[in-house]
């Protein structure tokens, strides 16, 4: 069966169908992409499956388990990692405060272990930075490790956001439009580490996006919504050509 | 039976003066989000105003009102200019401690100026009841009510029919865009303050003839308003009065038929719970964050 | 300036960046430790009550200052840790057992209010913890079958492995600062481990931290409990300084007074607690300053610019009533609130820091290195 499966996914308002019946698969070590124009329903399918919403219909399997009923932090105990759109990082931390955060799923000390900071708990604090610093490495966000969040710019933001999810040592992440706001350059480098982040650490990838060349250049499969409903699901090639998508998104 | 309807008036008296205060909460809520810890303190100064102008400058009750009210609408203004302007982009928990000192300075500062004793206003209320059949209802709680109503009257058109309310509003959720649209925000939030701080002046001032006004009333009153406001609603200005009532019935109830102790903590204990089951209290709304 | 060079993760976690540090800190040990022989009684006592402020205060701003949880309530669970420990001893309960007690069930108090409070966000977590204090001061004042009512409680002198420590011995001192050490301690090991990045978190952003496998409400639930446990524990030493308790003694204004340490000190760091909590007991002495000396001074110094010896015995005399006057202190603590909040938002702490880093870098200190940033776009109730 397919590593990650959703199953007649819906999202109700009241009567606003934010979602209505997504169904779609991904396979491990792929790349898929969510197009379609805004209020298509992309990022409320993230918050489905980070399980910030609950579904009104639908069920979600990952690795076939069925974790629609997970609360929300326990998805990323089980490899599941994201990234915001509106980026939520911890204003008044230092870069590595943040990253340090994402490796939480992985730490197994005990409070009173750490009130007395006993070395179980320091050995396992330097794992933690060793691990956060080959992340900063492969981000190449050396320059920034203990600058506070509130003073760097966005491009630099989106990729700390980046960072944050991939310290968790996903198995899957959800990256929410990661090259919003990113000139040409740092979508460039956006574009090759989604793509090292596929043949390097071995992550499959679901994103959400608007630059059609990133995701041309990225992507295994396209998924294109419109209205909360699924309207191709396909190679890019396939789904660009796909009149319904050309009617509703990319026009001519 | 009798008494159960004396003690519902009583009851809804002290409600009202608590809607008041509670009104003024949301008022100000509503515009910057600021929640004004001095409200009650407001509303003691502005009763201690009025007792100024009546009592010892032997000025015609109404007249003094008048004065008291425009008096403190002045305050509130200046308040707002020096205490609360300057600090309005900073988080909620500074601006909240910053209203907590302002009304441990009103209050005290009040108790050196006017004294710690009580004090009484005479009203044209103070005497006479109204007899309906075997019935008792005395004036002075009848006035409050009858002036909350004519003030919520008036509250309620001014906000709905003038472009005023949109504009607090619209200032309330973001006040950089409303700046941008035009709206003069800082203007808005003065007025705000200012008709908050005179509806706590009428509060002040019909409190009195149900008790007397000393320097700590604001204190104890201003923290019962709060679960009128929740009750109520944070964001909604009819919620507010109507949950002053039902705290203020609740606690009459409270103080005669529960035992001693009982009447203080009643409305707290109404508190604690409506945020349990209902945070959003009767009229208010939930939202959520879009991420 | 001093460079730190770091070649190892150690570096990073250490509690003391640099010896500095360590010869600082050590030097004011020193300096506390012989101060009970060398200082006044008087000025003993006081350090005894900084000591436990001080100790709320560190409790306090791990549950404020860290998890952006605020409480107006604190006061509460100081009274519950005294009443639990002057309760227990009534039976002979040796101190460590009836310390440790008042810990717990302040603990987990705060973890049964910790779980309302899940839901509550800001204000309304403000006032419910208002009620919370309020309600729970009224509970101390109705069990009379427990608490005594509003007659209040005795506390007898603290017994130690058989000896007798009175509230004004040196051993007493030692012990509120031992525990306020221990407390600091163990603050500063939390904050550097996942559990109290966790609160971090929790603080600056609720939908990331459960986004990183951060179980939110556990935590929020932790935070309670950890700082009323301790607050607990303050509440034990608080009964034995004092030697009476009763419930007027728990009310809304201590609450508060724990806020303006935490405050005035710097909301976000444990030096600005203790800080804050000599600030707030230095105030009384201050007020009996201003009302005896203060006077005099002022009339001496109206003598001085020869004006009168009948001037300046008025002058004299309404500085002295201004002084005296009834609600003083509470004047005092509103203009210290707001002009902490509108000037020094960064509390002494912060103050501190500037001066150093003025130095530091002379003359190229900017002003501007501290300003805030005001965040007018970002409405709370969209947390």
């Amino acid at each position: 069966m397919s590593y990650f499966r959703a199953e007649n996914l819906s999202l109700h308002f009241g009567g606003l169908k934010a979602v209505d019946a997504v169904s779609f698969a991904v396979e491990k070590g792929e790349i898929l992409s969510i197009i379609g124009p805004n209020g298509a329903g992309k990022s409320s399918i993230f918050n489905l499956i980070s399980r910030i919403y609950r579904p009104t219909a639908g069920r979600i399997f990952f690795e076939d388990q069925d974790i629609t009923e997970v609360p929300a932090y326990g998805i990323a105990r089980l490899g599941i990692a994201r990234t915001f759109q509106n980026i939520e990082l911890f204003e008044n931390a230092s870069v590595i405060s943040n990253l340090l955060v994402g490796r939480h799923r992985h730490s197994a000390t005990q409070l009173w272990q750490e009130v007395l900071f006993l070395p179980s708990v320091r050995s396992a604090e330097k794992d933690h930075r060793r691990r956060v610093e080959q992340v900063i490495e492969f981000l190449d966000l050396e320059p920034h490790r203990d600058k506070l969040i509130s003073g760097l710019p966005y491009g630099v933001r989106k990729v700390i956001e980046l960072a944050r999810a991939l310290c968790t040592e996903p198995r899957l992440i959800l990256l929410d439009e990661p090259s919003s706001g990113l000139n040409v350059e740092e979508t460039d480098d956006m574009s090759f580490w989604i793509q090292d982040m596929k043949s390097e650490l071995g992550i499959t990838v679901v994103m959400v996006e608007h630059d059609m060349s990133l995701v041309n250049r990225v992507s295994d499969r396209v998924i294109a919504l419109n209205y909360g409903r699924v309207l191709a699901m396909g190679t890019p090639a396939e789904v660009q050509r796909h009149p319904d998508v050309v009617a509703a998104y990319l026009g001519t | 039976m009798l008494d159960f309807v004396q003690q519902v008036v009583s009851g809804i008296a002290l409600g009202c003066v608590y809607g008041l205060i509670a009104l003024g909460f949301v008022l100000v809520y509503k515009a910057t989000e600021v929640v004004n810890f001095a409200q009650g303190d407001l509303m003691m100064l502005g009763g201690f105003f009025a007792f100024t102008f009546i009592g010892i400058l032997g000025l015609n009750y109404w007249i003094g009102f008048a004065c008291a009210v425009a008096a403190m609408a002045a305050f509130g203004m200046l308040a707002e200019r020096l205490v609360v302007r300057p600090i309005l982009g900073y988080p909620q928990f500074s601006i909240i401690m910053a209203t907590i000192g302002l009304g441990y300075f009103l209050r005290s500062v009040a108790g050196m100026i006017w004294g710690t004793d009580d004090f009484k206003i005479e009203t044209p209320f103070s005497q006479g009841v109204l007899r309906i059949g075997a019935l008792v209802l005395a004036y002075d709680k009848l006035s409050v009510i009858a002036a909350t109503v004519i003030l919520c009257a008036v509250l309620y058109l001014f906000f709905n029919k003038t472009t005023l309310g949109t504009a607090m509003r619209a200032s309330s959720e973001n006040m950089l865009a409303a700046y941008y649209m035009g709206i003069p925000v800082k203007r808005v939030v003065s007025i705000v303050w200012a008709i908050s701080a005179a509806v706590a002046t009428c509060a002040g001032i019909l409190l009195a003839p149900i008790t007397f006004i000393h320097s700590n009333v604001g204190l104890v009153l201003g923290l019962k308003a709060f679960p009128a406001a929740v009750l109520g609603g944070f964001g909604s200005i009819p919620g507010a009065v109507v949950g002053g009532v039902l705290i203020g019935v609740i606690e009459s109830m409270a103080g005669f038929y529960l035992p001693e102790g009982w009447k203080d903590v009643a409305p707290y204990i109404v508190l604690l719970l409506v945020l349990l089951l209902k945070p959003e209290g009767l009229f208010g709304l939930a939202a959520r964050k879009k991420v | 300036m001093r460079f730190l060079f770091k070649t190892d993760y150690d570096d990073d976690i250490r509690l003391l960046p640099h010896s500095g540090y360590a010869f600082s800190y050590g030097t004011l040990l020193v300096l506390l430790l012989i101060a009970p022989y060398v200082l006044s009684s008087y000025l003993m006592s006081q350090l005894v009550f900084v000591c436990i402020y001080a100790t709320v205060g560190v409790a306090l701003l791990i549950l404020t200052g860290f998890t952006g949880q605020a409480s107006l309530g604190h006061a509460a669970f100081l009274a519950i840790g005294a009443y639990t420990a002057t309760y227990l001893q009534q039976f002979g309960v040796p101190f460590v057992v009836y310390f440790l007690a008042a810990g717990l069930f302040a603990g987990i108090v705060g973890a049964i209010v910790g779980f309302p409070a899940l839901r509550l966000q800001g204000i309304y977590l403000v006032i419910a913890t208002i009620s919370f204090a309020f309600i729970v001061e009224e509970i101390l004042a109705r069990w009379e079958s427990v608490t005594h009512g509003n007659e209040g409680m005795r506390v007898k002198t603290l017994q130690l492995f058989g000896a007798a420590v009175p509230r004004d011995s040196p051993a007493f001192f030692f012990l509120c600062l031992a525990v306020l050490i221990l407390t600091i301690v163990g603050t500063l090991n939390l904050l550097r481990s996942p559990t109290g990045r966790a609160f971090v978190a929790i603080r600056d952003s609720e939908t990331a931290a459960r986004s990183m496998g951060i179980n939110v409400s556990l935590y929020k639930v932790k935070s309670f409990a950890i700082s009323a446990g301790i607050t607990g524990l303050a509440g034990c030493l608080f009964a034995h300084k004092l030697s009476f308790i009763s419930p007027e003694m728990f009310t809304l204004q201590l609450s508060i007074e724990f806020i303006i340490v935490i405050l005035i000190g710097g909301t976000f760091s444990l030096h600005g607690a203790v800080l804050g909590a000599i600030f707030i007991v230095m105030i009384d002495p201050f007020l009996t300053y201003l009302k005896d000396d203060v006077p005099g001074m002022i009339g001496s110094l109206a003598t001085a610019f020869s004006m009168g010896s009948e001037r300046a015995g008025h002058i004299q005399d309404s500085v002295a009533a201004f002084a005296s006057a009834n609600g003083l202190k509470g004047a005092i603590y509103g203009v210290i609130i707001v002009l902490f909040v509108l000037f020094e938002p960064l509390g002494l702490y912060g103050r501190w820091l500037k001066i150093k880093l003025f130095f530091q870098l002379f003359p190229l200190y900017k002003r501007a290195t501290f300003k805030r940033q005001k965040l007018y776009v970002k409405s709370e109730r969209n947390r």
